[in-house]
């Protein structure tokens, strides 16, 4: 499998920048040139320049600063969303195609009353339910979302479980805890990485539209989604502060796409072959 | 076929009856007490226990739980939805019935321009498949898919009102107002049905029908249009009907960037000043909305299609 990794550029590429990202995020206080919150008013709108390489916004605070303290919040908001989701959802699955009976009853009802909410108003509601926090935007999404995870999850166990290797396994007196954990886990984490990478993309643009609506992180934090809002307050005045924070959402998104779809090639060798 | 209709329909009048349960439970999660926040949304200055009881008692909130969930399913039935915490001299009903136009008007608006561009370009897609407009097209898509729609939004906004000066920039009024709200709601939607429009023709084309049509020596075109666009309309038809309630509740992100006065800029000042009666109606009528439509839309396909109609049955 490391080596089908290796010879797909895509997903070495896009898994590549997602880390040098990821890295640039972590390090933001020492590689940013300027302090991202310390505002020089005579200095606003400034230009590209070496002192401030994006140039500043409305408050005179330096871009290329922000969009590095930016990255946490961004990126790692929307991977928390995603380890939320998948635990709750990998939790309700397993316990639903494993247990079968009454539990699986209950979940699967639970997953469809779920499914049929349209999501994007769900979000809106549970933030207004529980009020404007950031916590709280991360408990929406995952609230959203874990019911799509439980139920292709649960198809996963549902296919696995009647098949030849796990029944040998319990014919021989394996623990059901060693099935669950060494022979159902790694059959699904397949579907499950190329699913949640594809989906760290939609988390990263649903939490920074929350923000973008002050939804969300609220404003002197730089959140790329509460940047492009401070931005939209001086759009006729400076339009070139919408673009920074706007491309690097579409690129880091991008990112996640394409790694989805070579995941999916790196996994799922069948599917080439075909 | 009648037996199948029925037996839909009676499977989502329980999905609706808990949409509306799940609407009624959430109101009542809220931690602070609804009476108390009524008042300080009014800004009363002192807030005294007689003054909640009395609120309490206005808004029917001193019931217990079951029966007050029973009343309020039957003033919802009968259109009656409560009333604003913000504006006590308004009624929920009243301020959606206000709202409501403008963002039918913008949903339809873009449900027309989907249709419109979504057709045609995955039409040209799948018949010129690697060319350099399949090509473009597919980047483009790629692009349009990873964009935040509210980005998109300030982009136009900036580009096509501001630098080109040919739009106005936000507000409602004109149909010169809906266009870039409209195009902006329908871009995500657009590049979605492109790509189920180019799947489903290629898909298409590859079965044995097309294969003899060929062989009967129909020309191309019709072969194209008459077999290949029909059968792939099918599904695609049905898709985009569901997507309806999701254009509607679409509109939320995008209202908000061109200031256009519809329920998606109700819906997020109602979460602002915390007026709970209208974000629950709001989410009630989206949920009844997606099933009404995914129930219509699913009829209509089995209708229309021979292969379904059997199994259905």
């Amino acid at each position: 499998m490391f080596r089908r990794f290796i010879k797909n550029k895509t997903a070495v590429g896009t898994v590549a920048l997602v880390l040098i990202i990821a890295i640039l995020g972590i390090l933001a206080p020492v590689i940013a040139p300027n302090d991202p919150y310390k505002t020089d008013i005579i200095n606003k709108f400034a230009s590209f320049s070496w002192q401030y390489p994006f140039g500043t916004d409305n408050l005179g605070r330096c871009i290329l600063s922000r969009m590095l303290y930016g990255i946490r919040p961004t990126l790692g908001l929307a991977v928390l969303t995603m380890l939320g989701t998948i635990g709750l959802g990998a939790l309700m699955g397993l316990l639903a195609g494993y247990f079968r009976g009454i539990i699986e009853e209950v979940i699967m009802r639970v997953v469809d009353v779920m499914l049929s909410f349209p999501s994007q108003v769900m979000v809106f509601a549970v933030v207004a339910l529980l009020g404007i926090n950031v916590q709280n935007v991360i408990l929406a999404n995952v609230f959203i979302k874990w019911a799509w995870y439980a139920r292709m999850i649960r198809t996963g166990v549902m296919q696995y479980r009647e098949r030849n290797f796990i029944q040998f396994s319990r014919c021989v007196g394996t623990p059901e805890r060693f099935i669950l954990i060494r022979h159902l886990i790694p059959s699904i984490a397949a579907d499950l990485a190329v699913l949640s990478s594809l989906d760290v993309g939609w988390a990263i643009i649903n939490i920074s539209t929350l923000s973008f609506l002050g939804l969300g992180v609220q404003a002197p934090t730089p959140e790329w989604g509460a940047m492009l809002n401070e931005a939209k307050n001086v759009l006729t005045s400076n339009p070139t502060q919408m673009i920074i924070p706007g491309i690097a959402i579409v690129i880091l998104v991008s990112a996640f796409n394409l790694m989805g779809d070579a995941l999916r090639d790196v996994l799922d060798p069948k599917e080439v072959a075909e | 076929m009648k037996q199948y209709v029925i037996k839909r329909i009676l499977t989502a009048i329980p999905l609706i009856i808990v949409i509306s349960f799940v609407c009624f439970v959430f109101i009542n999660l809220i931690p602070s007490n609804p009476a108390e926040v009524a008042l300080r949304v009014r800004q009363v200055p002192i807030i005294t226990e007689e003054a909640i009881a009395e609120v309490e008692a206005e808004l029917g909130l001193d019931k217990p739980y079951f029966i007050r969930y029973i009343t309020w399913l039957f003033d919802c039935l009968h259109g009656d939805f409560g009333i604003s915490y913000v504006n006590p001299s308004r009624t929920v009903a009243g301020e959606l019935a206000r709202c409501l136009p403008a963002t039918l008007q913008l949903a339809g608006a873009s449900l027309v321009m989907v249709i419109l561009l979504s057709i045609p370009i995955g039409f040209l897609c799948a018949v010129y498949k690697d060319g350099i407009f399949d090509k473009v097209m597919r980047g483009l898509v790629f692009i349009t898919t990873a964009m935040p729609p509210y980005w998109v939004g300030l982009l136009l906004m900036w580009l096509v009102a501001i630098k080109l000066d040919l739009l106005p920039t936000s507000g409602n009024g004109s149909w010169q107002h809906l266009i870039l709200p409209a195009f902006t709601v329908s871009l995500s939607y657009i590049s979605t049905y492109i790509r189920l429009i180019r799947n489903n023709m290629l898909e298409n084309m590859k079965q044995d029908y097309v294969l003899y049509a060929n062989v009967r020596g129909l020309p191309q075109k019709q072969i194209l249009i008459k077999h290949i666009l029909k059968n792939s309309m099918h599904t695609c038809i049905v898709a985009i009907g569901m997507s309806i309630p999701q254009l509607i509740s679409g509109t939320i992100v995008v209202e908000n960037v061109f200031a256009w006065p519809g329920l998606g800029t109700l819906c997020i000042s109602s979460i602002f000043n915390r007026d709970y009666p209208v974000i629950q109606t709001y989410v009630l009528l989206i949920g009844v909305l997606f099933v009404v439509f995914n129930l219509l839309f699913d009829i209509l396909q089995t209708i229309s299609d021979p292969r379904m109609r059997k199994e259905g049955m």
